[in-house]
């Protein structure tokens, strides 16, 4: 095996291994800001900067391959210098905003003004007087903390496929802004909150909305209920020291109580639900050929919103059900507030999600007052939820677990892995599976569904009929899968799927725009485990066998599909402009 | 076309040349228009001839800049048998004069009667500037017919792309160019025969070869030169190159602020794909071998070579890391090799000539002719060309004249933004990649801007980084924010404002700019500055608010 | 949303598009061609643009606002680049356009408010020899005399 040297160590390479990746193997840290590891080198900052021994010559450790032989030094007292004085000069063209940033205590650039001791900004400051922009309400953008490392354009462009975000102009004016400085309102992005997950400072940050959930909470004569995804249970964590994938369902809910929700649900059940809805649509489709096929998942908000503007042609495929937390929200505004006798004027519903999107998507359309109000009235990412704990005093690391309110909290593993990709499919197989033949499968595992290939297919026999599906996460997979499926449309031949699951964040949700930073392949697996565990540990594995589900059709809405459930728990799509200026 | 008949149209061309008594070669440049006239310089001759009666006789010939640039409009009057004249700061009254008073009784064999007036226009060959050049790149630009395919194959044109491919193998022509010794004239100065051999080693079943024509140095103008005067030779070597390296795919990047050179270029390519030396099948061989031009649209860092391939695929021309090099990933990922075009403009000569000849020209490590684009306070501005290992006095005073103004030279400027200043004092100096890089400077493109008392170190400084701030990417933060903080010094400096503290800090940022930028660009950006205070610190010194200005050591001026 | 384009305009943008359109990576001389048709490449011919030759509008934006030579608004009638070359610096570049400046009463990258000069600068247009240099709608205009330069171009230029 070939073999180089980093500060006097002998380390084995693999070819293509970077110069950062080889250091690591050797517990060599080589300081990094542009640099994600979900992401091609952008070469952006400086910072990474090693040398050859013989030579002297500079190299940048995150994109350059390590060759055989090479002999690096990746510390020295003038790359130290040179390092500092990049930063130096990079903070010249950033405010000084520390303690009222998003990204307090959780900034890479922080961080690494911290490492190096940037103690005195001497240089005069150049940060441009350009005003943030908050239109779209679910990510804000302030230009003036941009270091332009280049990874939210890479992420939106290449990984999501939706270029709302480009660099404008060059030099010192260069931007990261939608074509031509129009407003992120206007522009085609679909609110999936990438960018901001990858985002090393805070540039790209959530809509914050958490003194909207204190002020229904401070108020006596609102009922405030609350409910969390599939996906922040198993990430929420991370912000509170716990490794990334364990389950923390319990500590939310006991987290929720303290803060004074009066009711905690969970949006596991209304994945739950989905299932129902989505199922018996599938079933409708394929066993009665009532409908188009594919049939394409529709819980995924941002996925939602790049097909009304991207692949509009696609409207008659879309499952018209509603995403979980929708549901929740709509039937604890009436089949909650009327079992309760509660008035749901009085109701607030906060949901708690791995997703910048989901707070477009509560004020998405009319569809989403259902109840006649809006069914869900806030939806906060998993990381403001990790403020509002330690806001809320609560000691997360200890604080007891709690049980939810089991009316709409209960839910099975089926619900659970709606967090991951894959999961929305898996979870519809074996209620479908159930629907047509009447019996569970004796392995609820479909494992060909999970993992983090962009674009995963398979097939399986059901009384007699082959059902082929597809799962792509990542919104720029998505457009592979849907030009097959326009190519056999188009020449007249069976659909290549059935059934298609979409979800616009690499891994599903447990990668969502709102998740805690850091995000890596690694971590979506490990947070993806957790779920998957928790579906193995549950009583029920299938959605039409969680009780209060079946309690659900029996008391309120009668069977999936009903006039009620179309009512409450199904939506319609329209086309959008991909710009609006 | 066949081999054999580049002779024929050789032949024919020069049977209809030699009907012609008189020929008026006249630089066709943007910046040769006579005063006073709307058309171009050969229009205006072509009506002037016709009314004098001599169309028959006189042949009017658009040629490419003829490197006097200071003493245009220029044209140059060829008679069969005599010394060609050089009719120098003509306007349109002049131009008529010309006409009537020299060139039709030359056609007419009779003795031509220039009046005083006149005559003091003429410029005999024997002027110094002519006298110390050799012209190997620039060796056509005074007398060919630039949009004329035939007068470039009259001229010898063609010949090394047959010897090429008829008589030698590929590895054979990267042999011969590494055995010349020619490197790169972009500004790296890397070995061409290697670059080629790297390329040709690649597999890869598209290949491009790249002419690099973005000359962006703002003051240089020698590949303009080329370009509009001689764009077959680029060809040429284009063509060689890419038989060399296996290549089909050739573009011509060129810059868009000239328009001239685009529609010469592409002129010279239809005419090159018509008469079958471009295309399938190159002159009658299995070869074959496409180009096409591409503009730039107003970035220097185009030149950089990934910022190039980038701005070819229709992105923003940012550059991206290397390694991988672009003989390995180039356009749309494909082995690519990219050639400055004076380096391509070499090729065609050294194949016919040989190596040897070649090598015999200039210093141990820097072989052949540099073409320099001489220009500032020297009284002769133009594009001058000479063997390497020339000394710098030789270019300043000898050709160049010295200075117009009287005034004594300070220093010269080469390498352009990533270039340094060198004091009159070390102008024994040959001009050679590897000695004016031990003097701190940079050979650079080949600009060459010659300063004189009045010219403020400070603000030549000054000057450069403006245009490096401007010109940078913004990719990458040492460059994008060094390079704007360290003009602020120098601005600070340069009104009086700046302090010893101020110098410091500048070091600094040069070191981190240096050091830590992405791309050629960056790193050089600080080489004025470092230039500067190398040779000139007294300058600065002389412009603090706390410095005490330092007496000017009295050797700095000649 | 946009005002459209005319058909006139429409025609020409198909026109182009078809000729670049199988042509990978021409953006660049794709507007190169829109800006000579029109002036510069305005927001409609982007979005327009985007459709006819399958390149996301975000591209275009990129690339229209890194390279210099492309505008988005239309620009005055004559356009005078004045060199700001090295050469043309030091023969007092800057000081023609302060005093072509003065003469328009418009900065640097701006148009006249009659739309009849657009006053922009340039690095070396390849005639430093003939430095300073302001070009003129593509003419030379050399060795000229910095003070008085602005006067003497203006003049030979307005209303013509
Ligand atoms: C910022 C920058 C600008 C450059 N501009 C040019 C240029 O205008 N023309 C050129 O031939 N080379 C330019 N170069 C050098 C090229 O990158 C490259 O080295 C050259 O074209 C290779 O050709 P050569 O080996 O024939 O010199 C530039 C390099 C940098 C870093
Ligand atoms: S982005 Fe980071 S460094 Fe900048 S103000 Fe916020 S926390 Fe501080
Ligand atoms: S870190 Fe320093 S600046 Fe920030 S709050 Fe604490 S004391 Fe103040
Ligand atoms: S939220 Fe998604 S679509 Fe919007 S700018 Fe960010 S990455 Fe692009
Ligand atoms: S917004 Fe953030 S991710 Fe995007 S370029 Fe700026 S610093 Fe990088
Ligand atoms: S789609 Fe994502 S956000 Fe929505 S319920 Fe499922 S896991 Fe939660
Ligand atoms: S994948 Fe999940 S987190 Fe990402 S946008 Fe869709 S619903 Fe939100
Ligand atoms: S020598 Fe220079 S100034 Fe003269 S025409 Fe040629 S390029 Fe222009
Ligand atoms: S050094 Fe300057 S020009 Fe080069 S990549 Fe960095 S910012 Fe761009
Ligand atoms: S981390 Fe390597 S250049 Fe930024
Ligand atoms: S431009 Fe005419 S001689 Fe140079
Ligand atoms: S510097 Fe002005 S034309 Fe070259």
């Amino acid at each position: 095996m070939a073999s180089a040297i980093i500060n006097g160590m002998p380390v084995e390479i693999t070819p293509g291994e970077t110069i950062l990746e080889a250091a690591k193997k050797l517990s060599v840290k080589i300081p990094v800001l542009c640099k994600h590891p979900d992401l091609d080198a952008t070469a952006a900052c400086g910072i990474c900067v090693v040398k050859i021994k013989a030579t002297g010559r500079t190299l940048r450790a995150c994109c350059t391959p390590i060759d055989s032989g090479m002999d690096i030094v990746t510390e020295d007292a003038e790359l130290v210098q040179v390092r500092r004085e990049v930063l130096e000069l990079i903070m010249s063209k950033h405010p000084n905003e520390c303690v009222t940033c998003a990204r307090n205590q959780n900034c890479e650039l922080q961080t690494l003004c911290a490492d190096f001791d940037i103690r005195h900004m001497e240089l005069p400051s150049l940060v441009p007087d350009i005003a943030k922009d908050t239109s779209n309400g679910t990510i804000e953008l302030d230009p003036r903390k941009c270091v332009t490392c280049g990874r939210c354009v890479q992420v939106c462009q290449e990984k999501q496929n939706v270029w709302a975000l480009s660099f404008l102009d060059r030099g010192i004016d260069t931007r990261i802004a939608p074509a031509g400085d129009i407003s992120m309102a206007e522009s085609p992005c679909v609110s999936c909150g990438q960018c901001s997950a990858h985002c090393p400072t805070g540039a790209i940050v959530e809509c914050d909305e958490t003194q909207k959930v204190w002020d229904k909470l401070i108020d006596p004569d609102v009922v405030c209920v609350a409910q969390i995804a599939p996906a922040v249970r198993v990430a929420l964590g991370e912000a509170f020291g716990f490794a990334p994938g364990t389950n923390v369902t319990g500590k939310i809910y006991a987290s929720f109580r303290r803060m004074g929700f009066k009711a905690v649900f969970d949006t596991n059940y209304g994945a739950d639900v989905t299932i129902m809805e989505e199922g018996t649509e599938f079933v409708e489709r394929f066993a009665h050929g009532k409908g188009a096929l594919p049939l394409i998942t529709s819980c995924c908000p941002a996925w939602v919103d790049f097909m009304e503007k991207y692949h509009n042609d696609m409207i008659p495929h879309f499952s018209s059900c509603k995403s979980p937390h929708e549901m929740v929200g709509a039937l604890t505004k009436t089949y909650w507030a009327e079992r309760e006798k509660i008035d749901p004027k009085k109701i607030f519903v906060l949901s708690v999600m791995p997703c910048t999107a989901k707070k477009w998507e509560v004020r998405r359309s009319a569809d989403m007052s259902s109840s006649g109000y809006q069914d869900v009235d806030v939806s906060i990412t998993t990381r403001e939820l990790a403020r509002m704990i330690k806001q809320a005093g609560i000691d997360f690391a200890t604080i007891p677990e709690a049980q939810p309110d089991h009316l709409l909290g209960a839910y099975t593993g089926a619900g659970t892995i709606f967090g991951a990709t894959g999961g929305v499919m898996e979870a519809a197989i074996r209620s479908a599976l159930f629907l047509i033949t009447g019996k569970n499968a004796a392995n609820p595992n479909f494992e060909f569904t999970r993992g983090l290939k962009g674009i995963k297919t398979g097939s399986m026999q059901v009384a007699g009929k082959e059902v082929r599906i597809a799962v792509a996460h990542g919104l720029g997979n998505v457009e592979t899968v849907l030009d097959e499926i326009r190519k056999a449309k188009a020449e007249g031949k069976e659909p290549p799927w059935h059934f298609v699951e979409v979800m616009a964040c690499p891994g599903g949700c447990v990668g969502g725009g709102g998740q805690p930073y850091g995000v890596t392949d690694e971590l979506r697996l490990k947070r993806a485990k957790g779920l998957y565990q928790e579906d193995g540990a549950t009583l029920w594995r299938c959605s039409h066998d969680n009780p209060y589900v079946q309690q659900l059709y029996k008391e309120y809405l009668g069977k999936p599909l009903s006039e009620k459930s179309h009512h409450l728990l199904h939506t319609h799509y329209v086309q959008r402009p991909t710009y609006r200026r | 076309m066949k081999p054999e008949e580049l002779e024929t149209k050789a032949a024919a061309e020069r049977e209809k040349q030699a009907k012609f008594v008189a020929t008026i070669a006249c630089c066709a440049s943007a910046g040769c228009q006579l005063p006073g006239t709307l058309t171009t310089t050969t229009d205006f001759f072509k009506q002037k001839v016709k009314e004098a009666g001599a169309a028959d006789k006189v042949r009017v010939v658009p040629t490419g800049c003829m490197g006097l640039c200071s003493k245009g409009p220029i044209a140059r009057v060829q008679t069969a048998g005599q010394p060609d004249q050089l009719f120098v700061e003509l306007n349109a009254d002049l131009g008529g004069k010309m006409v009537a008073d020299y060139v039709k009784p030359v056609a007419e064999k009779a003795a031509p009667k220039p009046d005083a007036e006149l005559a003091k226009h003429i410029l005999p060959a024997s002027d110094p500037f002519f006298a110390k050049q050799t012209k190997v790149v620039l060796k056509n630009m005074e007398t060919l017919n630039a949009e004329s395919l035939d007068d470039y194959i009259l001229a010898g044109g063609y010949q090394a792309v047959r010897k090429a491919l008829t008589r030698m193998t590929p590895e054979q022509v990267v042999a011969e160019i590494k055995a010349s010794g020619l490197r790169g004239r972009g500004g790296a100065g890397f070995s061409t025969g290697l670059k080629w051999e790297l390329t040709a080693k690649v597999k890869g079943d598209v290949k491009y070869v790249i002419c690099n024509a973005d000359e962006g140095d703002p003051g240089a103008f020698m590949d303009r030169g080329v370009l509009e005067g001689d764009p077959h030779a680029v060809l040429e070597g284009m063509i060689i190159g890419a038989y060399a390296m296996n290549s089909t795919n050739g573009i011509l990047y060129i810059r868009a602020e000239y328009p001239l050179a685009v529609e010469r270029v592409e002129r010279a390519i239809r005419a090159a794909k018509a008469a079958g030396l471009l295309g399938k099948g190159i002159l009658g061989t299995a070869f074959n071998f496409d180009c096409e031009v591409r503009l730039g649209a107003g970035a220097f860092v185009c030149g950089e070579e990934t910022a190039l391939i980038a701005s070819c695929e229709g992105k923003r021309g940012t550059p991206r890391p290397r390694p991988p090099y672009p003989a390995t990933k180039g356009v749309w990922d494909k082995p690519t090799c990219i050639n400055n075009v004076e380096t391509l403009a070499n090729i065609a000569p050294i194949i016919t000539r040989g190596a040897e000849w070649f090598a015999a020209m200039g210093t141990e490590k820097s072989k052949g002719t540099k073409v320099f684009a001489l220009t500032g306070k020297v009284k002769n501005n133009g594009l001058v060309e000479v063997p390497m290992g020339t000394p710098i006095k030789t270019i300043v005073y000898d050709i160049g004249g010295g200075t117009a103004n009287g005034r004594k030279v300070k220093a010269i400027q080469t390498g352009g933004p990533s270039g340094g200043m060198i004091p009159a004092q070390y102008f024994d100096t040959p001009v050679s990649y590897e000695h004016l890089q031990q003097l701190g400077s940079i050979m650079g493109s080949g600009g060459m801007i010659v300063l004189d008392e009045d010219d403020s170190i400070v603000d030549l400084t000054r000057f450069y980084l403006e245009f490096t701030v401007d010109e940078s990417c913004g990719k990458c933060a040492p460059c994008r924010i060094g390079g704007r903080q360290l003009l602020t010094i120098v601005d600070k400096i340069a009104k009086g404002d700046g302090t010893r503290k101020d110098i410091e800090t500048a070091k600094k940022i040069c070191r981190a700019m240096q050091r830590a930028s992405l791309c050629g660009l960056g790193q050089t950006a600080p080489n004025p500055v470092l230039s500067a205070l190398k040779y000139f610190m007294h300058e600065f010194e002389a412009r603090l608010k706390d410095g005490k200005a330092a007496p000017a050591p009295a050797s700095v001026t000649k | 949303m946009t005002t459209a384009t005319t058909p006139n305009v429409q025609e020409d943008l198909q026109r182009i598009a078809k000729k670049w359109k199988d042509k990978p990576g021409s953006l660049i001389m794709v507007l190169h061609e829109v800006q000579e048709r029109l002036g510069c490449v305005p927001r409609n011919v982007c979005l327009e643009l985007a459709k006819l030759i399958d390149v996301p509008v975000a591209r275009i934006y990129e690339v229209v606002t890194f390279y210099n030579y492309f505008k988005t608004e239309a620009p005055g009638k004559h356009i005078l680049s004045v060199c700001t070359g090295t050469a043309c610096h030091l023969k007092g570049a800057s000081k023609v356009l302060e005093s072509l400046s003065k003469e328009l009463g418009i900065k640097e990258g701006e148009s006249s408010a009659d739309k009849e000069f657009h006053l922009q600068s340039v690095r070396c247009v390849g005639c430093c020899g003939m430095a300073p240099v302001v070009m003129v709608n593509g003419a030379i205009h050399g060795k000229l005399k910095p003070e008085s330069s602005g006067k003497e171009i203006v003049a030979q230029y307005r209303g013509k």
